[in-house]
């Protein structure tokens, strides 16, 4: 027929039939034909092409295109509202277990958000510097026949040399000294402050945010820059630029800049002065010997110097023409890595803090994983409460898929809930915190990358803590559930056992640890030192006038009865410096050791209270014994002399003779073996040493002194040192990692039983009809009790029995590195194991005494 | 429930509806008005229409012979159920009780006025 040769467009046509609802497709496009086929007739072809055209468009409107999906949009929205309301029922239908779980999460939260503060924080180290990954540290390796050690001082020359050959690598190079206490001097106004000399680069290398002054200013040898904190102290609000400042009472410097405090957790905290390179009183600008190694370099990489390592390869050599002796090549260390990187092994970095980072990190995940078990456990044990929900759900149609979604949806909640107490808790806890890890954290409220990672972290939480009850109790056949014929087997419980176990493992290493670190400090404390540092203070001498007038302080001091000995020495006997340069008869010539070597005056011995083993101490006279030297019993032995006294040795190109040998003395690590020391007579001495004169009372000598010490020394505040304290420091790391293992440990074994306490009360209310038919029967309390508690404390000997190996293992490597260490005796372990069972029944009683005291007519009437 | 929700345009079909009687269906429906109210409807505007007034439960339908013309596709034939008569009368009864309160006077004014 002719009709049939019209048909409409087909794209258009297709285009209606794809978006048209299903429902109506048909009738629309026998409307739109039969219209189409009318107005062919009427006006044409072309015409009625057009008015179908316009006609699908016109269709194409909301009430007749269809739905997305083939079917009504069925979100599962309300679902997901149904699961929050009926998991917030839970909640408070068992507050006694909601508060178990919400709490040990939170616990655990606030535990690994701390930690997580903390990783940050020391892995954001010197971060504060622009340009951070391109600056590096010159290292000095020296390698002496087979031993390599690395040391951050190198020689001055090396950076001239660095700087010349290699133009196109290096941006900027700046050496600096090492940090020394000055004495700023403005007006009437006296301030120590921590000091470094830097090299014109510094300011533009670690880019100083200079809050007043030009970075290029430093370029002056006469001007300074100081830290906004000195700024302030000396000069309040007024305009510090262009003042002059007298440093240490004998240098004339002018204010060129303020700059921002170095932050924390960056290398140069604590430099609150930098002072230019190029002045005269910098002794080591003049420095041109490649052997004498005072002071550290920083270089900055250039943009296309590329690798730091082969860069690293290229420039090693440059030292080692210079030394004859032994082999000394440099390394570069990135900054990046400087402080969580800072032991070396054969010329390279081999760990250091970056181990306490994996440790606590896992720790924390530990803790958290513990709080997690607890929210398991709980959700297991209780899934018996919960099976005809999941058998009615199953019977009106509910997949497994979907139960599992309700069970993680359940424990999202508890995990936001125990979120948002964790936050709460680790902002009123990180004081604390940051007191105990020496540390200046904040929580970054305002970055968006933190709450995306809590969020992250909720959601992580939650999913592990529900996946287990998740796709337990989603398993659940709804007959057997319905019938009431369901009982959780006799293998229900081991899951749950073992996860017990897991839980008391993790925290029983963790308590061992922490007692064996603090044994460890115990034990170095209470090392013989062979001399007495109670009442030790320790001046520097850091102005010329104290040196010129010490005779007459000292006179003074002993006069007033404040002191009972005083000398001079060139080191706190906390620290003694070593060199290696020293020669006697018949030393091997390929034998390199470091001495410690110290210059005293005569009264230095009777000040520290040394006892003279042979020989004789040094004449009171020093003049006379000049040449005369003290060993320690220690360094004769290394020496192997027979007769050590009369014998001539000689250091830094002089002679001396052994007039006596003192008994050894614990003066640097407390863990490592007696060092090799020497005493002379001669050479400078920097720090004055006093015995407190026992009878008086410390304080009242301390401002005796202070009132001679100012008399005499006028421009500079007094300053002193307890011995004890500097050497106490020597522990501050152990005690930090003890401080906070035995925190961890506490939290853990706390989490622990908060779980082991919420599955005593369910196994008692479970088993409440059976004790009550035992009692009448004719159980005793104490039989009921014993019955209930046995189990648990099974579990808790069981993890005692899997961690003693772990912790000794563990902690036997980590006593290595002691060579003065404590042993790991039984009694520890017993010690722990009497304590966890302890405090297991102690959890566990309060439901098991509770259950068995309760009226068998009360639990058995009802039925 | 007593509140009955008819649209201007849904009032025009659903009147057409009641005009056509059995054999309403929307292409008749389209023609009827455009012959009467002589303004052109669109094919979308009035199926929108249809449907509404369907969900509304004003008109039920069923499908009917399919035909040649219509490439095979059978009509979908309109009748209005009990709840759309009440509907047309309420809107109807609303628009008398308006009309009759509008003064006499207006109309004389108008007058007036010419």
């Amino acid at each position: 027929m002719k009709k049939e040769a019209a048909s409409p467009p087909g794209v258009f046509l297709l285009f209606f039939r794809w978006y048209c609802h299903p429902r109506m497709r048909d009738y629309i496009e026998g409307d739109l034909m039969e219209v189409y086929d009318r107005r062919v007739k009427e006006s044409g072809k072309r015409k009625a092409d057009w008015k179908f055209i316009l006609d699908v468009l016109l269709l194409f409107r909301p009430g007749i295109i269809r739905p997305r999906r083939p079917y009504q949009d069925l979100n599962t929205y309300g679902m997901y509202k149904s699961y929050f309301k009926i998991g917030w029922r839970n909640l408070l239908r068992d507050k006694g277990f909601s508060l178990i779980n919400v709490g040990g999460l939170a616990m655990g939260m606030a535990v690994a958000m701390l930690i997580g503060l903390w990783i940050w924080d020391e892995v954001s180290f010197d971060s504060y510097f622009e340009d951070h990954d391109r600056l590096a540290k010159v290292m000095l390796n020296q390698t002496d026949q087979t031993e390599t050690s690395t040391d951050g001082t190198i020689a001055t020359p090396l950076e001239d040399a660095l700087r010349t050959l290699y133009p196109d690598d290096f941006e900027r190079l700046s050496l600096i000294s090492w940090n020394s206490d000055r004495v700023v001097i403005f007006e009437d106004k006296k301030l120590s402050a921590q000091g470094r000399w830097v090299q014109r680069d510094f300011p533009e290398m670690f880019t100083l945010t200079m809050l007043s002054g030009s970075r290029q200013a430093l370029k002056d040898p006469s001007s300074v820059f100081i830290s906004a904190s000195v700024a302030k102290a000396i000069f309040g609000e007024a305009d510090p630029i262009n003042q002059a400042i007298r440093i240490d009472n004998e240098l004339d410097m002018t204010v060129a800049g303020v700059f921002e405090d170095f932050p924390k957790n960056t290398t140069f905290y604590s430099t609150n002065l930098l002072l230019p390179w190029d002045n005269q009183a910098n002794r080591n600008n003049r420095q041109t010997s490649w052997s004498n190694h005072s002071c550290e370099l920083f270089v900055l990489l250039s943009e296309k110097a590329g690798d730091v390592t082969a860069l690293s390869e290229k420039v090693k050599n440059v030292p080692t023409p210079h030394i004859t002796k032994i082999k000394e090549e440099i390394l570069l260390h990135p900054l990046d890595k400087l402080h969580l990187y800072d032991e070396f092994e054969n010329g390279k970095a081999a760990g250091g803090r970056i181990e306490f980072i994996w440790l606590f990190g896992t720790i924390g995940a530990f803790v958290l994983l513990l709080a997690c078990i607890n929210f398991m456990n709980l959700s297991t044990a209780r899934s018996e409460k919960r099976a005809k929900e999941v058998g009615i759900r199953k019977a009106i149609g509910s997949i497994r898929q979907q139960l599992i979604t309700q069970f993680l949806c359940e424990s999202m909640v508890v995990a936001l809930l125990a979120f948002v107490l964790s936050l709460c808790v680790t902002r009123l806890a990180l004081p604390f915190f940051n007191a105990m890890a020496e540390k200046q954290m904040q929580i970054p409220w305002n970055s968006p990358e933190f709450w995306g990672m809590l969020l992250g972290f909720v959601l992580i939480t939650g999913i592990v803590s529900g996946s287990y009850p998740a796709f337990y109790l989603s398993a659940f056949k709804p007959i057997s559930v319905l019938k009431g014929t369901f009982r959780v087997g006799r293998f229900a419980q081991l899951p749950r056992n073992v996860l017990v176990v897991i839980q008391f493992t993790v925290s029983i290493t963790l308590i061992i640890a922490a007692i064996i670190v603090f044994r460890q400090i115990e034990h170095a404390k209470s090392r013989v030192s062979g001399y007495s540092r109670e009442g030790l203070v320790t001046v520097n001498i850091n102005t010329p006038d104290l040196d010129r007038h010490y005779e007459v302080v000292k006179d003074e001091l002993l006069r007033a009865g404040v002191v009972a000995h005083m000398s001079k020495s060139s080191y706190s006997p906390a620290h003694f410096s070593s060199n290696n340069g020293l020669e006697w008869p018949g030393k091997d010539p390929e034998l390199s050791v470091n001495f410690r070597n110290v210059n005293v005056t005569p009264e230095f011995g009777q000040t520290l209270g040394w006892e003279i083993v042979d020989g004789r101490d040094f004449l009171a006279d020093s003049h006379a014994d000049s040449a005369a030297v003290i060993f320690n019993e220690t360094a004769i032995k290394i020496m192997g002399l027979q007769n050590p006294l009369g014998e001539p040795i000689t250091f830094g190109g002089k002679q001396y003779t052994i007039v006596g040998i003192t008994e050894d003395m614990v003066t640097q690590s407390p863990y490592a073996p007696i060092e090799p020391t020497m005493f002379f007579t001669d050479g400078w001495k920097g720090v004055i040493l006093m015995r407190l004169n026992a009878e008086a009372s410390t304080s009242e000598s301390l401002a005796k002194m202070d009132a001679i010490f100012t008399k005499y020394n006028p421009n500079a505040p007094f300053q002193y040192n307890f011995v004890d304290d500097v050497y106490a420091r020597k522990y501050a790391t152990e005690e930090s990692i003890g401080t906070l293992a035995a925190f961890f440990a506490v939290l853990a074994i706390f989490i622990s039983c908060l779980g082991l306490f919420g599955l005593a009360s369910f196994v008692a209310e479970q088993r409440t009809k059976e004790l009550g038919i035992r009692k009448v029967l004719g159980a005793s309390i104490l039989n009921l009790w014993g019955m209930l508690s046995r189990e648990f404390v099974l579990l808790v000997v069981i993890s005692c029995s899997i961690s003693i190996p772990i912790a000794f293992w563990f902690m036997d490597n980590w006593l290595l590195q002691f060579e003065y260490k404590t042993t790991m005796s039984w009694q520890i372990f017993a010690a722990v194991i009497f304590g966890a069972v302890v405090i297991t029944l102690l959890t566990v009683s309060f439901q098991t005494v509770k259950a068995a005291l309760s009226n068998p007519v009360r639990s058995l009437k009802s039925e | 429930m007593k509140d009955f929700q008819l649209g201007e345009f849904e009032e025009i079909v659903i009147l057409t509806v009641g005009i056509l009687n059995q054999s309403a269906y929307s292409v008749g429906i389209k023609d009827e008005i455009e012959l009467r109210l002589s303004r052109t409807v669109s094919m979308g505007a009035l199926h929108t229409a249809l449907n509404r007034l369907e969900e509304k439960g004003y008109l039920k339908s069923h499908s009917g012979e399919s035909t040649e013309e219509r490439a095979g596709r059978p009509r979908r034939y309109f009748e209005i159920t009990a709840l759309g008569k009440k509907a047309m009368q309420h809107a109807k009864d609303t628009r008398d009780e308006l009309w009759s309160a509008i003064p006499k006077t207006l109309w004389q004014a108008n007058l007036a006025g010419i």
